[in-house]
């Protein structure tokens, strides 16, 4: 193959005439397509602890992943081991998905180089030496430590990964990319009077180690760690009930990817298993809304310069002005459903089948300035910080769980409550969007997301939006006096 | 591969780092054959069969360690894996509680837990999709308002684990399970609600019939067509066993001794302290046969064992590793456990609380007005304080009958309180899972709605 990147020849021997025998074995029960995704990602992570530096790791994971698609039937096999007899293997068992002679044929593949790339670095972060790694979360223990004497505990992990993969279809085109992920956490606990809170931070993306630095450096991650543990030592309960509430912009972007962006995934679709199925062309969110799903922001933690089945990345207009637009498409669903794909097939490794999901997921900029959307709140929640979330994709019910928000009272973002979970309806939370701020911001670079037993790495973003109407999951109901 | 040689892998590694220079060393190797099949609206929708194995390597020299792991098992590979973990073990910092057990302390549990079960992998492709299409066959047959279906499942996996370490031991075992689930969809209206039941086994002879969980997977989707918001408000909750369950795996992550050590646990320093009311006890049972935490050593070679974890309310015994227990300065309880990445953590074995007198019915019958909650969502739950705030679905309850569902409604609380307030314990003890729980009773909880 003529393609710039020839990891797999180089390192396997795997030469051209072997993949399509591979393929031709996939094919040979009758199947309507078949690809092969070859994986090699090599791993290395640090961990201080204490203030030692407990753990260093290293790992390396390899395989290939033959799937065949017969109709909406998919056949999957893989193997860890690149000896062809093995790969072949794999070849047979998938194919066996379809019945029937052989119907398609692979001659000549094509070596497709990615049209872009978003994540071009000097040197993969997993080539550097381990010092340069040790001295990052050294850093973030100290700046951690210095920021308060109430930060008792502060854990800092680092990790790298550095994926080649070749993503081979019976279509004849066979796509290389490089994808490398890096990413720098820090965990801090403060104390006082015997009663203990916490806070995390990091940042990250598909960047090299010179991107910790400025905004992105350990001292600034460990500060907002320990800022964050330093604020809750002195939040009140959390309100409980329906209220305004402002979500700060960044990771609160968040409400995105559990309200709209699962149920917006075309599998579910196609399936007439989403609260969103059928719903293209409706309003679905607020005029001010415009929300896309970008895997082409250069750099980003959620991008990538082909998904999992070799298809080009792109910006997809989820919603558009509060209509809904369109899904997230992987070879598969938009096949069936004779839609565009969108670069969203997705699989977390070659153990894996890929599916339709989300890269970076975020709402357009408004026009509104962030403080006078603050103002214009009378009694509601400031929603700054945000963990996890999930959604029931059929009856559209989502959560999401805060974990640094305040109070606004009288259009003044006033006391500090402990976390709590926001609950929502994902097809009308949107409608009750009444600001969108002139902030758009994304994440800082460290989310996971989970489907299916299947890890992601994604993006969220958001401006400072305000929601008329939102369930706020805290103890405090709204007579009495921490809310009043 | 022979369990035998995947014992032999473990063992040369370790060998192979002590003679470049380790002076304590550990390995783990594993190998799974993984088999899925999913039928959707009674076709298949997905087969797929791999094996695969993966082997990690700790290194010490000294009080310093480093690990590392690969799936590529080729003598040049493990060359160069023993090389690197050998050089990044020189960087790390001396820690004086590293290091593997104490060499009195490893072993194996010499009975027969009935891991592995022969009919898992002898269940031909044919059998196995069987089983799938007649739960989802049982489900969408059970009534004409389910009308669509997520699909049923039928996994399996069988496979062996070894390990090894340089103070000799040497031990390996083999484990089966298998699962059957399904998810179908009830429509209403303009309602659409999706629910599953499943049942899992390291027996295939021992799962539940594929039409029992069909019919329960269906009754349980449509039971929540219909829901309604309800008005925040303060009143008895009752958790089901699978709700219950997570509660239970609030406690064991409050009371694994890595998160003790660091103080990042509401029941860090509270060692036997009542912590929850007399009623409650929760054990860690590693002897359980066919139990899915029950293995003969864990994953640092320390022989299978029991642990009383909470005994009528008092906090008895963290659950540990050997690192955690000597940063404790208690003993380890038979924790340790690690995938092949990185070093061992905490892992439980059979945890669970203790059941009680009540049927659920009963419970249920008790309650003038009041929540039963049969699903959660999120992750609203900080175990270094305790603060529990999660989405629930699950349905009202009105003079001691089940009136209708709810939905988009959130729980809250804080775990100690929630421990304390626990009123009444069910008998219905299901393990489906390494963490299982009875139905459980709670008081004192904020439910938040409109």
């Amino acid at each position: 193959m003529a393609q710039k990147d020839t990891f797999f020849a180089d390192t396997y021997g795997i030469a051209p005439g072997n993949l399509e025998q591979y393929l031709a074995a996939a094919l040979s029960d009758g199947g309507d397509y078949a690809d092969l995704y070859f994986e090699h990602t090599t791993t290395s992570s640090v961990m201080m602890d204490e203030s030692l530096v407990k753990s260093a790791s290293e790992g390396i994971s390899m395989g290939c992943g033959v799937r065949v698609l017969a109709g909406e039937q998919t056949g999957y096999a893989y193997t860890d081991d690149l000896e062809p007899a093995k790969i072949l293997k794999a070849a047979r068992i998938a194919a066996r998905i379809a019945s029937g002679p052989a119907r398609v044929s692979t001659v000549g593949l094509s070596a497709v180089e990615p049209p872009r790339n978003f994540y071009p670095v000097a040197s993969a972060p997993t080539d550097r030496g381990l010092e340069e790694k040790l001295n990052l979360v050294r850093r973030a223990d100290a700046a951690a430590r210095a920021y308060d004497p109430r930060i008792q505990q502060v854990r800092v992990s680092y990790g790298d990964q550095i994926r080649h993969v070749l993503i081979v279809g019976s279509d004849g085109r066979a796509v290389p990319d490089i994808q490398p992920l890096v990413r720098l956490s820090v965990f801090a606990i403060a104390r006082q009077n015997g009663s203990f809170h916490s806070g995390s931070y990091g940042g990250g993306g598909r960047v090299g180690l010179e991107f910790f630095a400025d905004d992105h450096s350990p001292e600034h991650y460990a500060r907002e760690a320990a800022r964050q543990a330093i604020v809750q030592l002195g939040a009140r309960e959390a309100p409980a009930g329906e209220m305004e509430v402002v979500l700060a912009p960044g990771w609160p972007g968040i409400l995105l990817h559990e309200a709209i962006g699962h149920g917006l995934e075309a599998d579910f679709n196609r399936k007439g298993i989403s609260a969103f199925s059928g719903r293209v062309g409706q309003r679905v969110a607020s005029e001010m809304c415009t929300v896309v799903d970008d895997g082409t922001v250069p750099a980003r933690r959620g991008s990538l310069n082909v998904d999992d089945e070799g298809a080009p990345t792109r910006q997809t207009v989820l919603i558009e002005s509060g209509i809904l637009r369109g899904y997230m498409q992987d070879k598969l669903s938009a096949g069936l459903t004779r839609a565009e794909r969108t670069g969203n097939g997705r699989r977390e490794s070659y153990e894996h089948i890929p599916m339709p999901r989300m890269t970076n997921t975020y709402m357009l900029a408004g026009q509104e300035d962030p403080q006078e959307i603050i103002r214009s709140v009378k009694r509601g929640l400031y929603a700054v910080y945000f963990g996890g979330g999930q959604v029931d994709i059929t009856n559209g019910k989502f959560v999401f769980s805060a974990s640094e928000a305040y109070v606004i009272e009288n259009g003044k973002i006033t006391a500090p409550v402990k976390g709590a979970t926001l609950i929502g309806d994902g097809p009308t939370v949107l409608t009750c969007v009444t600001a969108v701020g002139n902030d758009l911001r994304l994440d800082p670079g460290i989310g996971t997301c989970g489907k299916d037993g299947q890890s992601v790495p994604v993006g969220v973003g958001i401006p400072t939006i305000k929601v008329s109407q939102l369930t706020v999951g805290g103890t405090a109901p709204r007579a009495s006096s921490s809310f009043s | 591969m022979p369990q035998e040689q995947l014992e032999q892998i473990a063992n040369d590694l370790v060998e192979r780092a002590v003679r470049g220079g380790a002076s304590a060393a550990d390995a783990v190797v594993s190998e799974a054959d993984e088999f899925s099949v999913t039928v959707r609206m009674r076709h298949i929708e997905s087969l797929k069969e791999a094996a695969s194995k993966a082997l990690g390597l700790r290194v010490f020299i000294g009080q310093r360690s480093a690990s590392s792991y690969s799936s590529d098992f080729s003598k040049p590979a493990l060359d160069r894996l023993v090389e690197r973990t050998l050089v990044m073990a020189k960087i790390t910092s001396e820690d004086p509680q590293s290091g593997l057990p104490e060499a009195r302390e490893l072993g194996h549990y010499d009975g027969d837990l009935q891991l592995y079960f022969g009919d898992v992998a002898a269940l031909s492709t044919t059998e196995r999709l069987d089983l799938a299409r007649r739960a989802e066959e049982a489900a969408l047959s059970f009534n004409p308002r389910i009308q669509n279906s997520e699909g049923a499942t039928f996994d399996s996996t069988t496979g062996a684990k070894a390990y090894a370490n340089s103070h000799g031991f040497s031990g390996s075992y083999r484990f089966s399970t298998c699962a059957l689930s399904v998810v179908p969809v009830a429509v209403n209206g303009g309602g659409m609600q999706r629910d599953y039941w499943y049942s899992v086994a390291r027996q295939a002879g021992t799962l539940d019939p594929p039409e029992a969980i069909g019919r329960k997977a269906a009754a349980r989707a449509i039971a929540k067509l219909g829901a309604r918001k309800i008005g925040t408000c303060r009143v008895p909750v009752i958790f089901d066993a699978e709700t219950a369950r997570t509660l239970v795996g609030h406690v064991f992550e409050a009371v694994r001794g890595d998160s003790v050590y660091r103080s990042a646990s509401f029941l860090a320093g509270k060692l036997d302290e009542q912590v929850a009311g007399e009623n409650v006890t929760v054990l860690d049972d590693g002897l359980r046969l066919s139990g899915f935490g029950s293995r003969p050593f864990d994953d640092e070679g320390v022989p299978a064992s029991s642990t009383a974890v909470i005994e009528n309310g008092l906090l008895r015994n963290y659950l540990l590793n050997t690192y955690a227990a000597r940063k404790l300065h208690l003993r380890t309880t038979g924790n340790a456990s690690r995938g092949v990445a990185g070093p061992p953590a905490v892992g439980p074995k059979n945890f669970y609380l203790a059941p009680g007198k009540h049927l659920l019915a009963e419970m249920i019958r008790s309650v003038k007005q009041g929540l039963l909650v049969t699903e959660l969502i999120g992750f609203g739950v900080n175990i270094v304080t305790g603060d529990y705030s999660r989405g629930a679905a699950g349905m009202w309850i009105e003079n001691g009958e089940l009136a209708y569902p709810v939905e988009e409604i959130t729980i809250a609380g804080t775990l100690p309180e929630m421990l304390r307030h626990i009123t009444e314990i069910g008998s219905e003890l299901e393990f489906r899972g390494s963490i299982a729980a009875p139905p459980i009773r709670v008081e004192g909880l904020t439910v938040a709605g409109l």
